[in-house]
C-alpha cells in the first residue's frame, strides 16, 4: 500500500514548478522577515554612532570621566548620568533582589494551591504597569510619604552614615531607587519561578524521602540546583533597571551631581536623554545626548547578553521571551 | 499480638471467591526448605503491618484494602504488572504518596506498632524512620560525595565533624563504595557512574539509621554489572535492615527477596515466601504472571 | 541514631514555619505597591472620569476643563499604525523561527531578539528620532507608529515562534503527505491551528507598546488638538499624563490620574482578555 504520494509523477510539470516558485518564495519572505532583528540592531548601533560622532570625536573617553554637564559652555562630561544610574540600579536591586527571590520561593514550594493562583496574578499585573503610571504616584504619593514620613525616620536613625545625612526634599536617589525595585520585582520574580519549577521533582523527593521539612528540601534541592538561574535572573533585573526612564525622571530629582548622601536629588542616563532631548538646541548638545544614549546602550546590551547567557545555560528548556 | 495468628487468608488478603477460601491449610506443594537467611514468619516482630489499605488519587481508588506484613530484617519484594500500584503502594509506607496533591489513604499501616497515619503524626520523623532510594538514582548534584552522604544527618541536627566523617565511611562501606571512592570524598557527586551514584544514594539513605529501607526498582536504569553489585548488597544489608523493594524483574525478586507480594490492578493478590510464589502460587492469577502468561 | 533528637525537630518545625510566614511577607510586600497604585488610582482618578474627558480636547494651559479625546484617539492611532508594522514582520519571523532555518541560525537570531527586549524604550525613541524625524524635519504620527512598531517586533516573533511549536509535528507531515505546498501547509493548516496563540501574542505586544511613554517624547511628540494628518505630531495617552503630571497645575493633576486609571484599564481589559482566551491552554498544560 502505497502510503506517500509521489507528487513528481502525479503533478504536472507546470503545477510543480508553481509549487517550489511559492515554497521559495514564501521561504525567502519569513527569512527576510527574520532577519530584521539583525537590521534593527545594527540600525541602532549606526544611528547611535552616527548621532555621536562630534562628541565622540571632541571628547573621547574623558566623557566618561568628568562631572561637567554644561550645555551653555558645551562642556558635556556623562560622570553623574552614570552615577546615578548605577547608584539607583544598585539600590534596586538590593531591594527587589531578596524580596522578588523570596516571593519566587514562597509561590512554587511553600504556598498553598489556592494562595498560588491569585498571588501569581497580582504579580503579573504589576508587570502589567506602565512606567509612566508608577511615576505619577510615585510623584504624588510615594514621594511625600518619603519626605514626610520614611526619610526622617530614616536620618534620625541612620544619620551617622553620610548615606543619610543632608536635606530632603524627597525627590532623590533613593526614591528613585525604590520606583525602579517596584518595576523589577515581577521581572525577577516571574523568571525566578521558571527557574524554580524547572528543577527535576526528583531532587526535591530525595530530599523529602530523608525525612525534610519543605523549607529543607526547598534549601537543599531546589536553591543549589537552581542557583546559577536564579542569577540570571537577577541580572536580567539589572538590565531592566539599567533603561528605566519615566518613572524614575519623575520622582529622582533631574539634577546632575554627584553626592554622598541617598537623599540627594540624581539623574540618570535615560532621564537626561528624556528631559533635555527635545531641548537640545546645538549639534554638539545633541551630539553629546546621543554618546549618552550609546553608554546606555552598550552597558544595556552587556548586561542582557550576560543575562540570556546564564539563562539559556541553566537548560530551562523553551525559556519565554521576556520583556 | 502475636503474628502466628495471622491466618492464610488474612495474609492473602481478601481476594479469594468464596468457593476456593481454605482455612489454614496451604494448598498442596511440595515442602521447599526455605533459602538461607530466610525468616519464617512467627520468629520476629513485623516491621511494618498493613491493614486495609486504600489509596486515593481524588476520586480514583488506586489501591484497594491490602493487608498484610512486613518482617523484618528479610527482603520484600512487590511485583506486579505495571500500573498495578506497586509503586503507589510502596510510597504509602513513608507517606511520599501524599506529595501528589488529592491523595489520601484509609486504613493503617504499623511501624512498629505505631500507626503512620495517625493524628499528630509527622511524615518528617516517618520518613526518617523509612528510607527510600528511587528507581533513578538522584544525588544532588551541588554537592561533593561526603556531603551527600551527610546530608541527612546534618538536617538533624548531627554536626560534628568527626561523628560524620565515622558515619561517612561506615554508610558507604555498608553500600559497597567506599574502596571506590575514599580517596574522593570531596569529589563532586556527579563524577560517579549511574550504578555508582545509586549505591551512593543507598549510602545517603542508610546514614540516618532507618529502621526499613524502601527500593523503588532500584537496579532498572542500570547495567546488569551494577545491577548485580545491588542485589549483592541488598542481600548484605538484609541482615541488619527491613527491605521492601519494587521490581518488575521477576528474576530478580526471585534471586534477593525472602517474602514476594503480587499486586494486580491495585489488589494484593498474593503474599508469601518468595519460593511458594514462584513454584506453587495459590492463585490463578499469580501463576499467570508468574509463568510470563501476562505483564 | 534510632533516638529522634526532639529539641532538634521542634527547631526544625519552628524555621519551617518561619520561612513559610517570612517568604510570604515579602510576597506581601511585592505585590503591596500594586494595590496601592490601583487605589490612589480609583481615588483620584474616577472623580475626574467624565463624559467631558472623553470627548474634549485640552484646554490652554492655566483654564479648567477639557479633557483628553485627542490622546484617546491618538493612542489607538499609535497603535495601529504599530500594528501594521509589527505584525507581518513579527509573525513572518517567528514562521522562520519555527519553520525554517537551521538551529545554529535560529538560535543567534533569538539569542538577538532577546537582547533587543532588553534595549530601553528610550533608545529606541532617540534611533526613530534619527532615522524619521530628522529627514522629514518634524514630530509625526509615522515616527510614533514605526518605533512601536519596532519594539513590537522581536516581541511578536518569539512569542510567535513559541505558539507554533506548540502544533504537533504530526499536523506537517500529514499535510506534506497529501502533497500540499509547504508554504502552503504553513499558511493554511499550521497557522490556523495556532492562530488563537498568535493572536494573543500580539495582543500583549500591543498592551506592552500601549503604556510607553519614552519612545514617543521625541517621535511623536505630542499635540494639543486633533491630528489630520500622518504627518503631524500626534497625540497619545501616556505622553498626556507625562506631560500634565509634572506640570504644576492641579487641574492637570486630576486630568493625569484620570489618564491613567484609564490607560491601566484598557491595558488590563487586553490582558485579561488573553488570559481568557489561553484558559484552555493552561488547563492542558497545568
Amino acid at each position: 500500500m502505497e502510503n506517500v504520494v509521489k507528487v513528481e509523477t502525479l503533478v504536472l510539470p507546470g503545477k510543480l514548478a508553481q509549487r517550489k516558485w511559492g515554497d521559495r518564495a514564501f521561504r525567502w519572505l519569513t527569512l527576510l522577515m527574520a532577519f530584521s532583528i539583525f537590521a534593527l540592531i545594527a540600525l541602532i548601533g549606526c544611528e547611535l554612532a552616527k548621532g555621536s560622532h562630534i562628541a565622540l570625536a571632541r571628547f573621547g573617553w574623558r566623557f566618561l570621566a568628568t562631572s561637567d554637564w554644561d550645555p551653555v559652555n558645551e562642556q558635556f562630561g556623562a560622570l553623574p548620568f552614570i552615577f546615578g544610574t548605577l547608584v539607583s540600579s544598585a539600590i534596586a536591586l538590593i531591594i527587589a533582589v531578596p524580596l522578588s527571590i523570596a516571593t519566587a520561593i514562597y509561590l512554587t514550594e511553600l504556598a498553598p494551591q489556592w494562595l498560588r493562583t491569585s498571588l501569581s496574578l497580582f504579580i503579573e499585573l504589576l508587570a502589567a504597569v506602565p512606567s509612566v503610571i508608577l511615576g505619577l504616584w510615585g510623584i504624588f504619593v510615594m514621594v511625600p510619604c518619603l519626605r514626610e514620613h520614611v526619610f526622617p525616620a530614616l536620618r534620625t536613625a541612620l544619620g551617622f552614615l553620610p548615606l543619610f545625612r543632608g536635606p530632603i526634599y524627597g525627590v532623590s536617589i533613593l526614591a528613585g531607587g525604590i520606583i525602579i525595585a517596584i518595576m523589577i520585582v515581577p521581572i525577577i520574580t516571574s523568571v525566578s519561578r521558571e527557574i524554580l519549577r524547572s528543577v527535576p521533582g526528583l531532587q526535591r523527593e530525595a530530599a523529602y524521602a530523608l525525612g525534610a521539612t519543605r523549607w529543607e528540601v526547598t534549601r537543599i534541592a531546589v536553591l543549589g540546583y537552581a542557583k546559577k538561574g536564579l542569577f540570571g535572573a537577577v541580572i536580567l533585573g539589572l538590565g531592566r533597571a539599567l533603561g528605566e526612564t519615566m518613572a524614575v525622571t519623575m520622582v529622582i530629582g533631574n539634577r546632575p551631581e554627584i553626592a554622598a548622601s541617598l537623599f540627594a536629588p540624581g539623574y540618570t542616563l535615560a532621564s537626561v536623554i528624556a528631559n533635555e532631548f527635545t531641548e537640545a538646541t546645538t549639534d554638539i548638545y545633541l551630539n553629546a545626548l546621543f554618546e549618552i544614549g550609546l553608554v546606555l546602550l552598550g552597558v544595556t546590551i552587556l548586561v542582557n547578553v550576560a543575562a540570556q547567557l546564564l539563562l539559556k545555560t541553566f537548560g530551562g528548556p523553551g525559556m519565554k521571551p521576556q520583556n | 499480638m502475636n503474628p502466628t495468628m495471622i491466618s492464610d487468608e488474612e495474609k492473602r488478603g481478601p481476594v479469594d471467591p468464596p468457593e476456593t477460601q481454605v482455612v489454614g491449610v496451604r494448598s498442596p506443594a511440595p515442602v521447599v526448605p526455605p533459602r538461607p537467611g530466610a525468616v519464617l514468619h512467627g520468629d520476629t516482630v513485623p516491621a511494618l503491618t498493613v491493614r486495609n489499605l486504600a489509596v486515593y488519587f481524588g476520586k480514583n481508588k488506586v489501591l484497594k484494602d491490602v493487608s498484610f506484613e512486613v518482617q523484618a530484617r528479610a527482603v520484600t519484594a512487590i511485583i506486579g504488572p505495571s500500573g498495578c500500584g506497586k509503586s503507589t503502594f510502596l510510597r504509602s509506607l513513608n507517606r511520599m504518596h501524599e506529595l501528589v496533591p488529592e491523595a489520601r489513604i484509609e486504613g493503617e499501616i504499623r511501624l512498629g506498632g505505631q500507626d503512620i497515619y495517625g493524628p499528630g503524626v509527622d511524615p518528617v520523623i516517618v520518613r526518617r524512620r523509612v528510607g527510600m532510594v528511587f528507581q533513578k538514582s538522584n544525588p544532588f548534584p551541588t554537592m561533593s560525595i561526603a556531603d551527600n552522604v551527610t546530608v541527612g544527618l546534618r538536617l538533624n541536627g548531627i554536626r560534628t565533624r568527626s561523628v560524620l566523617a565515622e558515619r561517612t565511611e561506615q554508610s558507604l562501606r555498608m553500600a559497597a563504595l567506599w574502596d571506590e571512592v575514599k580517596h574522593r570524598l570531596h569529589a563532586p557527586a556527579m563524577s560517579l557512574s549511574g550504578g555508582q551514584q545509586q549505591r551512593l544514594c543507598i549510602a545517603r539513605a542508610l546514614a540516618v539509621r532507618p529502621e526499613v529501607l524502601l527500593m523503588d526498582e532500584p537496579a532498572s536504569a542500570l547495567d546488569p554489572l551494577a545491577t548485580s553489585k545491588i542485589e549483592s548488597l541488598i542481600l548484605e544489608l538484609k541482615k541488619d535492615y527491613t527491605i521492601v523493594i519494587v521490581t518488575h524483574n521477576m528474576q530478580q525478586a526471585a534471586r534477593v527477596s525472602d517474602y514476594t507480594a503480587f499486586f494486580y490492578l491495585g489488589e494484593l493478590v498474593e503474599f508469601g515466601l518468595t519460593s511458594s510464589i514462584f513454584t506453587s502460587p495459590t492463585q490463578k492469577r499469580t501463576e499467570d504472571y508468574v509463568t510470563g502468561r501476562f505483564g | 541514631m534510632s533516638k529522634m533528637n526532639a529539641t532538634n525537630h521542634r527547631w526544625r518545625k519552628a524555621k519551617n514555619a518561619l520561612m513559610q510566614t517570612l517568604t510570604l511577607g515579602c510576597a506581601l510586600l511585592a505585590i503591596a505597591p500594586l494595590v496601592l497604585v490601583f487605589y490612589h488610582l480609583a481615588k483620584s482618578g474616577v472623580g475626574a472620569v467624565n463624559w467631558d474627558f472623553f470627548t474634549k480636547l485640552p484646554r490652554p494651559v492655566g483654564e479648567a476643563g477639557g479633557g483628553m479625546a485627542n490622546a484617546i484617539v491618538g493612542s489607538f492611532v499609535l497603535l495601529g499604525l504599530a500594528a501594521l508594522i509589527g505584525v507581518p514582520v513579527g509573525v513572518l519571523g517567528g514562521v522562520f523561527l519555527s519553520e525554517y532555518g537551521s538551529s545554529k541560525l535560529n538560535w543567534w537570531i533569538r539569542f538577538a531578539a532577546d537582547v533587543l527586549n532588553g534595549v530601553p524604550s528610550i533608545i529606541w525613541g532617540i534611533v526613530v528620532y534619527a532615522l524619521v524625524v530628522v529627514p522629514m524635519k518634524g514630530f509625526s504620527t509615522w515616527a510614533g507608529g514605526i518605533v512601536l512598531g519596532m519594539m513590537m517586533i522581536p516581541l511578536i516573533m518569539r512569542t510567535t515562534e513559541e505558539v507554533l511549536q506548540l502544533v504537533p509535528v504530526g499536523f506537517r507531515e500529514a499535510a506534506l503527505a497529501l502533497g500540499i505546498a509547504q508554504w502552503r501547509a504553513i499558511i493554511q493548516i499550521i497557522m490556523r491551528t495556532a492562530l488563537k496563540g498568535v493572536v494573543t501574542g500580539v495582543l500583549l505586544a500591543l498592551a506592552r507598546v500601549a503604556g510607553e511613554t519614552a519612545p514617543l517624547l521625541f517621535t511623536a511628540f505630542g499635540n494639543r488638538f486633533w491630528n489630520h494628518s500622518l504627518s503631524n505630531p500626534i497625540a497619545a495617552l501616556p505622553l498626556q499624563i507625562f506631560t500634565y503630571a509634572i506640570s504644576p497645575y492641579d487641574d492637570w493633576h486630576r486630568q493625569a490620574w484620570a489618564g491613567a486609571l484609564v490607560l491601566l484599564l484598557i491595558i488590563t481589559v487586553i490582558d485579561v482578555s488573553v488570559r481568557v482566551l489561553t484558559r484552555d491552554r493552561f488547563r492542558k498544560t497545568a
